[in-house]
């Protein structure tokens, strides 16, 4: 039922350029080779340059600027089902603020258009996963994680950075530095994008939640969804928060289960997540290790080029075959650096919030056996007492209604969840290593030809 | 030798320049085609060239040369020469390399070509018997192979001091015997290095500084040889420390220094003892005070030395730009040992969630993917230490060797200046005798005369030792040139090398967890 595609399914690292390092970007319909998404997405990362936010004064394009950037579904496996299909094809930065054009095409009779889009900003997207959340009847099915906001603060600050240290590098480097921060705006970009559309698929695609009526809200209404989610948010404003406060109480205080499925479940799910954090952290260090090396062999290829273009004795050409190699070897470290990112650091990431949601749902189901055991408690003082028998009866049934449904919901949650999850490592560890040997041998063939390069001379 | 007398060559100041290079060219060629060496030229190879002396003054300087004959280049068909031309250079070649071959003298054998076979300046040269006398010039150092190996801790506590094996082997008649080893330490080097420069540097010789001093790191060593640093800091030294004296035996006049040969055949050395000045600190005050003086003087040289001016400023924005390659190395060696301790974290971390994982195939390929980064770890281990000790190390390396070249330049400058000094020195003697002659005291005047007669013929020597050291100078950039250029090429040769292996290595790794992967379900 749901195939979920952790971390997105393409979107290797922008600024596709040079020779022959092409990969797995985008890909929709048959058509679409890896290499024509990749191209296509480079002649707009000229236009999206300025867009991103802060320039320093120097750089051409105004910070006001603002182009659209068509972005192409990176899910495809989410969205099979023709009867709701939705995607996010274009998306439109302007300083911090991201919004994103929300697409449907849809065959069913509860919407008014078989095709509609409308634009949609981060808060929206928040505001549906509360209400989802919030939702009673939802109780027991896992909701998925909210995309996380839009965050450009770490090629932003390295945009200052480079401005400010601009007059100590040669106009050469700049650019290639400058080249560097922008793909990883557009990587950033495009992550989010992707986040974003995979969130509203994963709706799409569950029987019961693609139902909502809030979801259909957002998904059709053509107005400004602001002034819902002001209400909405004076309404559950910290409901939520102390939600999940509690429920960590709950369930770590032990409430006896009775169901071993699910006392597997909480201990599994409690020990993975805390492991799946850790790895994440990890993960994210390593690559933005990888980043600093790139960026260093650009620095190197720089001075490498100073130092030939001086140079008058033998020695020059082998100067300038070392400072074109870094060159390229820092392009292909930086494939590395990004692909390990999507595949590896983003899978992580999510499964991390996925979990998180996972869990979310054992707390509801706890909460729920919680009030089941103290309306049997009150049923038994009612009883005692003999007064208010039958408004406590009922209470109790009720209670345990809601258990029985949120245990029986949420079991099937959980399993798929599991098989969903194997599937997206799974696809992502291959997609990984594939690209870690396509990478190193492309660095084999670099390596190789500057050495022979160098030998016959 | 002043045959050279009648040929002046283009910008060298026409004084009597010891025939050096003799020019295989000059051999074969006069008579062989015209056509190929429009410009017969000698080929100055520093080298043990020697008595093939022609009165082919400058070519020494190649330089001058190259640029000029560039057309000539074209000609320049590697194979015509080594048919007819080198013939006869192998031979002489190797009876000469054993002692005499100092550059110095090359003006005693000179005359074997009668000067009338050349009819033209010897200004432009062949570029390509530069690289048929580079083969030869190959040849040669490898007569003398010296290895540093076996550092060890002797002693205890802080007079404890590293020994090192310092082997050489040799075909060279010098040497008592063809392979011999001693043992010697640090300041053994050093001492070497002193007694070198105090002799050599004088005649304007490039003398290869050994690796500096450092007390953190001796100290950390003498407490205790154990942990990582204090290894790589011994690695590092010893590794400075032979390319040092393979530096300095395959110069050719360093070798025939005594000083060198006591230092590698003789068992128990004298302590060096005056070797503070030769820290790095000391010997970077030492170039510097030279430069103080140079700037000091108020008497500009005159332009016939573009080619040293230029040269000079050459050297200076290379070390510079040297400098700031060595900084950006030393910043990449660190963002790669950075990586490596992220991806052991990380390797860690995953080994954990895959005991986590409760379906079997993911935890299994999730164990097998943290020893997969474990092996990365190993990779960019590996990778840190060629970057460092053949990349960072090459370039620190020729950092000094430059200011060592620096330091060579200031020699001619002290040179001119005592020149300058004397030739002024005269000019007030001879003043005094005019005006001896103008007071009429005969008595004085005979002194003065003397006086006069010894100014003269210092004037005259310094003079001499100028353009002396000037040669040498030139001889010595050119010789350094080509020797960097080799040098560079084979070391990064080495490192892309070893970069290569690293990569080949990554594919098997990924290439063998892709099953794993596969085998999820």
């Amino acid at each position: 039922m749901f195939h979920e595609v952790g971390g997105g399914g393409g979107g290797g690292g922008g600024g596709g350029g040079g020779g022959g390092v092409t990969d797995l970007t985008v890909r929709q319909g048959a058509n679409q080779s890896a290499e024509e998404g990749a191209s296509w997405l480079y002649t707009f990362i000229i236009g999206v340059v300025g867009l991103f936010v802060d320039l320093p004064p120097t750089m051409t394009s105004s910070i006001d600027e603002s182009s659209k950037e068509k972005m192409r579904s990176v899910s495809v496996d989410l969205n099979h089902d023709a009867s709701l299909l939705i995607d996010i094809p274009d998306a439109l930065c302007e300083r911090d603020k991201v919004k994103f054009t929300v697409h449907t095409k849809t065959t069913l009779s509860s919407f008014q258009k078989p095709e509609f889009s409308v634009p949609r900003q981060h808060e929206d997207f928040i505001w549906l996963h509360d209400t989802l959340v919030e939702t009673e009847d939802y109780a027991g099915l896992i909701i998925p994680p909210a995309p996380p906001k839009p965050d450009f603060e770490s090629p932003r600050e390295k945009m200052h950075k480079l401005g400010e240290g601009e007059a100590t590098m040669t106009k050469d480097e700049y650019t290639k530095m400058k080249q560097e921060l922008e793909a990883e705006y557009l990587a950033v970009f495009k992550k989010t994008v992707q986040v974003h559309e995979v969130f509203l698929q994963r709706l799409s695609s569950h029987p019961t939640l693609s139902k909502d009526r809030n979801f259909q809200i957002f998904l059709e209404y053509d107005q400004d969804l602001s002034v819902r989610r002001k209400n909405a948010k004076e309404m559950f404003g910290g409901f939520f928060k102390n939600m999940v406060k509690s429920a960590d109480e709950v369930l770590i205080s032990g409430i006896k289960e009775v169901d071993d499925f699910f006392e597997q479940e909480k201990t599994f799910l409690l020990d993975y997540y805390s492991k799946i954090k850790d790895s994440t952290a990890k993960a994210e260090k390593m690559t933005r290790a990888h980043k600093n090396i790139a960026d260093d062999y650009i620095h190197v290829s720089a001075t490498l080029n100073s130092l030939s273009a001086d140079d008058s004795t033998a020695n020059k050409k082998h100067l300038e075959k070392l400072a074109d190699l870094f060159e390229k070897l820092r392009k292909v470290e930086g494939r590395v650096a990004s692909d390990q990112e999507l595949k590896l650091t983003e899978l992580l990431r999510y499964y991390m919030r996925d979990i998180q949601a996972a869990k979310d749902l054992l707390y509801r189901r706890a909460r729920a056996l919680a009030d089941y055991e103290n309306s049997n408690k009150a049923l038994d003082k009612a009883r005692l007492k003999s007064k208010d028998i039958p408004q406590a009866e009922e209470h109790q049934q009720h209670c345990l209604q809601k258990f029985d449904k949120l245990s029986e919901s949420g079991k099937k949650e959980l399993t798929s969840f599991k098989g969903r999850r194997v599937v997206a490592f799974r696809k992502n560890l291959i997609e990984m290593a594939e690209l870690e040997i396509k990478h190193a041998k492309n660095n084999v063939t670099l390596l190789q030809g500057c050495i022979d390069q160098l030998k016959n001379n | 030798m002043a045959a050279s007398s009648d040929r002046n060559p283009p910008p060298f100041p026409a004084t009597e320049e010891p025939g050096a290079g003799p020019s295989d060219m000059a051999d074969g060629d006069s008579d062989e085609g015209e056509d190929i060496f429009s410009n017969p030229v000698a080929v100055s190879r520093g080298v043990s060239q020697p008595d093939r002396v022609n009165e082919e003054p400058p070519d020494l300087f190649s330089e001058e040369e190259e640029a000029s004959s560039t057309p000539a280049k074209s000609n320049g068909v590697h194979s015509d020469e080594d048919n007819d031309l080198f013939a006869e250079a192998h031979v002489e070649l190797s009876t000469d390399k054993p002692g005499s071959s100092d550059r110095k003298e090359l003006s005693s054998s000179s005359g074997l070509r009668p000067a009338s076979s050349f009819t033209q300046s010897p200004a432009a040269m062949q570029p390509t018997s530069l690289e048929q006398l580079e083969e030869d010039e190959a040849k040669d150092s490898f007569d003398v192979d010296v290895a540093v190996t076996n550092p060890e801790k002797v002693g205890d506590g802080m007079n404890a001091y590293v020994a090192y094996k310092v082997s050489t082997r040799t075909s060279l008649p010098m040497f008592r015997s063809k392979a011999f080893t001693v043992r010697r330490r640090y300041s053994d080097f050093l001492g070497l290095y002193e007694k070198l420069s105090v002799k050599q540097s004088l005649l304007g010789c490039i003398i290869p500084p050994p690796p500096e001093k450092s007390v953190v790191g001796m100290t950390k060593v003498k407490v205790g040889m154990d942990d990582p640093s204090s290894v790589e800091f011994v690695e590092r030294r010893r590794a400075a420390l032979e390319r040092y004296l393979q530096r300095v035996v395959s110069h050719p006049s360093l070798l025939q220094d005594p000083d060198v040969r006591e230092f590698l055949e003789r068992e128990e050395l004298p302590r060096a003892v005056s070797t503070q000045a030769l820290s790095g600190a000391g010997f970077l005050k030492m170039i510097n005070k030279a430069s103080d003086a140079v700037n000091k003087m108020t008497i500009k040289m005159n332009e016939s030395d573009t080619w040293f001016e230029d040269k000079f400023q050459e050297v200076e924005n290379e070390e510079q730009q040297l400098r700031k390659l060595h900084a950006l190395v030393d910043s990449l060696v660190n963002h790669r040992k950075e990586l490596c301790g992220n991806t052991a974290v990380f390797a860690k971390s995953m080994a954990m969630l895959g005991n986590s994982e409760d379906n079997t195939a993911l935890s299994r390929a999730l164990s097998q993917l943290a020893e997969v980064e474990d092996k990365m770890e190993q990779l960019h281990q590996e990778q840190a230490a060629s970057d460092f000790f053949i990349f960072e190390e090459l370039l620190a390396d020729y950092i000094r060797l430059l200011g060592a070249m620096r330091g060579c330049f200031d020699q001619r400058m002290r040179a001119w200046q005592r020149w300058q000094e004397a030739q002024s020195t005269l000019q007030k003697k001879r003043e005094a005798e005019a005006k001896l002659l103008w007071a009429n005291k005969p008595d004085k005047l005979q002194q003065a005369k003397d006086e006069i007669t010894e100014w003269e013929a210092r004037v005259t020597q310094y003079e001499r030792d100028f353009d002396r050291v000037g040669m040498t100078v030139r001889k010595e950039v050119l010789r350094f040139e080509k020797e960097k250029a080799k040098d560079f090429k084979s070391q990064i040769i080495k490192y892309l090398e070893a970069m290569l292996q690293s990569q080949q290595r990554l594919i098997k790794f990924w290439e063998a967890f892709l099953p794993e992967a596969k085998a999820i379900a």
